[in-house]
């Protein structure tokens, strides 16, 4: 069906039964990313988009459909996507650097070549220093970096991101994401990263999908022609801002439906 | 008086001048200090444990004399000042103190590092742990110390039935604060193993157990006492050595004196073993826990 796609989603929906009736999560959604892609899913709590995301990594059964990963049905396999999850989910008995190796030593790298390979990365990627340190001393925004980085590290072409930010303050925020801008530019994985947060999602992708909730759907897909690379300047200038309005205007025309409703 | 003008000059005794015109003869206070807790140091404190104990063996010591105390039934310091020579020059002192000290422990290992395993493979499966728990908690309430009799009648007069007593006493305890800790695992974590690609005994290895070690570590001192409560009832039932016999058998010879030499002993064991184990835990905290 989407022969060039790297992901793609086919009719995926999901159904929770529950004593009181069934509660549709996620209305059936049609998706395809190239590879290479940066993506976001943006949308209101409870659109759907962190259920799309376990359906994706193979934690949840959709109720119809299928993904697929380079044309394959992956439907319910896990370990083919890197998925990191709102939380950073650092184990405290482990270093920052054994931390950072767990995906790869998982998929059975020994431990010590996925420390070699993981150091020059830390080292890289803002977390010199920390290396040997128990993530009980790192700040919001180096947890993150580590858990994105064991995310890369476990080498699959496609990464979820579920609003790695979303707890960070503002100034952490946006170092952040120019950060992840870089990352995104030098390790050329497909990304698909969920937000709330609207300025974020232009800023960093190359196409945004806006979700819906009652029931969860895509109800339009906008690519974003700004070019790369991106600097913070770009913000301000007329094309972004239009961008940014218009799916505000979206996401606020469905909060007014609910409102109605 | 030279000094006493400055001190009027100063804006905080104009306060004090102003409260003293309007609010009468108490004028200096302007409101309340934090109270000062003085500390006194470590010589004075244990100067003064060691003098409400020296005052406890005198009373003790006088009372019997003047015949206040019955010194049949509470035996004197001096008696068992003498006796505890003798407990530790002719008799099996040692002979008991390793009898019962090796109950203790090998107890205390089985019974915490059987629970702790019990406790955590309630991770492996839902249905499992659904069907063993209430099972786990029924033992919890039956008083294992009532079972003595029919421990030893199973495991026999040795060591053996000792250490089962104390693996009895300690085990249902470490299961259900293994188990505990299985439950408290972030399921979020478990998730993140899971999209890793991670198989059920890598996510028991690499997650379940370590975040269990705390809760297991918490249970050592606890234990350490449940152990030797264990040994000793053990002793008391049917045994051939060990303190616990030793203050039984003083007992029922009305060698009163002989009843506190063991006591103390037993004391000092049961204290010994308790810095040994919190040495344990602190270490197993730093190297272990973050």
């Amino acid at each position: 069906m989407y022969p060039t796609a790297k992901l793609a989603l086919e009719n995926i929906s999901k159904v929770f039964v529950t004593s009181g009736g069934s509660f549709t999560a996620l209305a059936p959604v049609d998706l395809a990313i190239p590879a290479g892609r940066f993506v976001s899913l943006i949308g209101p709590s409870g659109c759907g988009k962190s259920t799309i995301f376990n359906i994706v990594a193979g934690l949840e059964a959709p109720t119809t459909g299928r993904v697929l990963i380079d044309g394959n049905d992956a439907t319910g396999f896990i370990g083919n996507v890197g998925y990191m999850l709102q939380k950073d989910l650092l184990l405290p008995w482990r270093t920052v650097l054994d931390n950072v190796a767990l995906g790869m030593e998982i998929r059975g790298t020994p431990l010590a070549e996925a420390r070699q390979r993981a150091l020059p990365l830390l080292q890289r990627y803002g977390l010199a220093g920390f290396e040997l340190q128990y993530p009980s001393v790192l700040s919001g925004g180096m947890r993150q970096r580590a858990a994105l980085l064991r995310t890369l590290l476990v080498e699959r072409d496609v990464v979820l991101l579920d609003e790695p930010f979303g707890a960070l303050d503002a100034q952490t925020k946006s170092q952040m994401q120019d950060w992840l801008l870089q990352i995104f530019a030098e390790f050329g994985r497909t990304v698909v990263f969920v937000t709330h947060d609207v300025e974020e999602a232009v800023y960093l992708s190359d196409e945004i999908h806006v979700m819906v909730s009652h029931p969860g759907r895509v109800v339009e897909t906008l690519p974003i022609d700004l070019p790369r690379p991106r600097a913070r300047s770009i913000v301000s200038t007329p094309r972004f801002v239009a961008i940014k309005k218009y799916c505000l205007d979206l996401l606020r025309l469905d909060e007014q439906q609910d409102v109605a409703a | 008086m030279t000094a006493k003008t400055s001190f009027l000059s100063s804006p905080v005794s104009q306060v004090f001048t102003r409260r003293a015109r309007s609010g009468g003869n108490a004028p200096r206070r302007i409101g309340r200090r934090l109270p000062s807790r003085r500390l006194w140091p470590v010589w004075a404190i244990v100067a003064v444990q060691l003098g409400i104990l020296v005052a406890f063996v005198a009373i003790w010591e006088i009372a019997a004399d003047v015949g206040l105390v019955d010194a049949f039934f509470w035996s004197k310091p001096s008696a068992i000042a003498a006796t505890f020579v003798v407990f530790f020059t002719d008799g099996n002192a040692f002979t008991d103190i390793g009898y019962t000290f090796r109950s203790t422990i090998f107890g205390f290992a089985l019974g915490t590092s059987l629970g702790a395993v019990l406790g955590m493979s309630f991770w492996w499966s839902q249905n499992y742990a659904r069907i063993i728990q209430p099972l786990v908690i029924c033992l919890e309430s039956i008083p294992k110390l009532a079972l003595a009799p029919l421990v030893i009648l199973v495991f026999g007069l040795g060591l053996a039935s000792k250490v089962a007593m104390a693996t009895a006493l300690t085990l249902v305890v470490s299961t259900l604060t293994a188990y505990a800790g299985v439950k408290a695992v972030d399921r979020d974590q478990e998730k993140l193993f899971y999209s890793l690609g991670a198989s059920r005994w890598q996510v028991f290895t690499k997650l379940v157990v370590p975040s269990c070690v705390p809760w297991i570590i918490s249970i050592l001192r606890v234990n350490i006492g449940l152990a030797l409560t264990g040994a000793i009832v053990g002793e008391f039932v049917a045994s051939q050595y060990g303190l616990g016999r030793e203050i039984l058998y003083a007992g029922q010879t009305y060698d009163i004196a002989l009843v506190w030499v063991a006591v103390v002993v037993l004391s000092a064991l049961s204290m010994l073993m308790y810095v040994a184990v919190s040495w344990l835990e602190s270490m197993l905290r730093n190297g272990v826990v973050r």
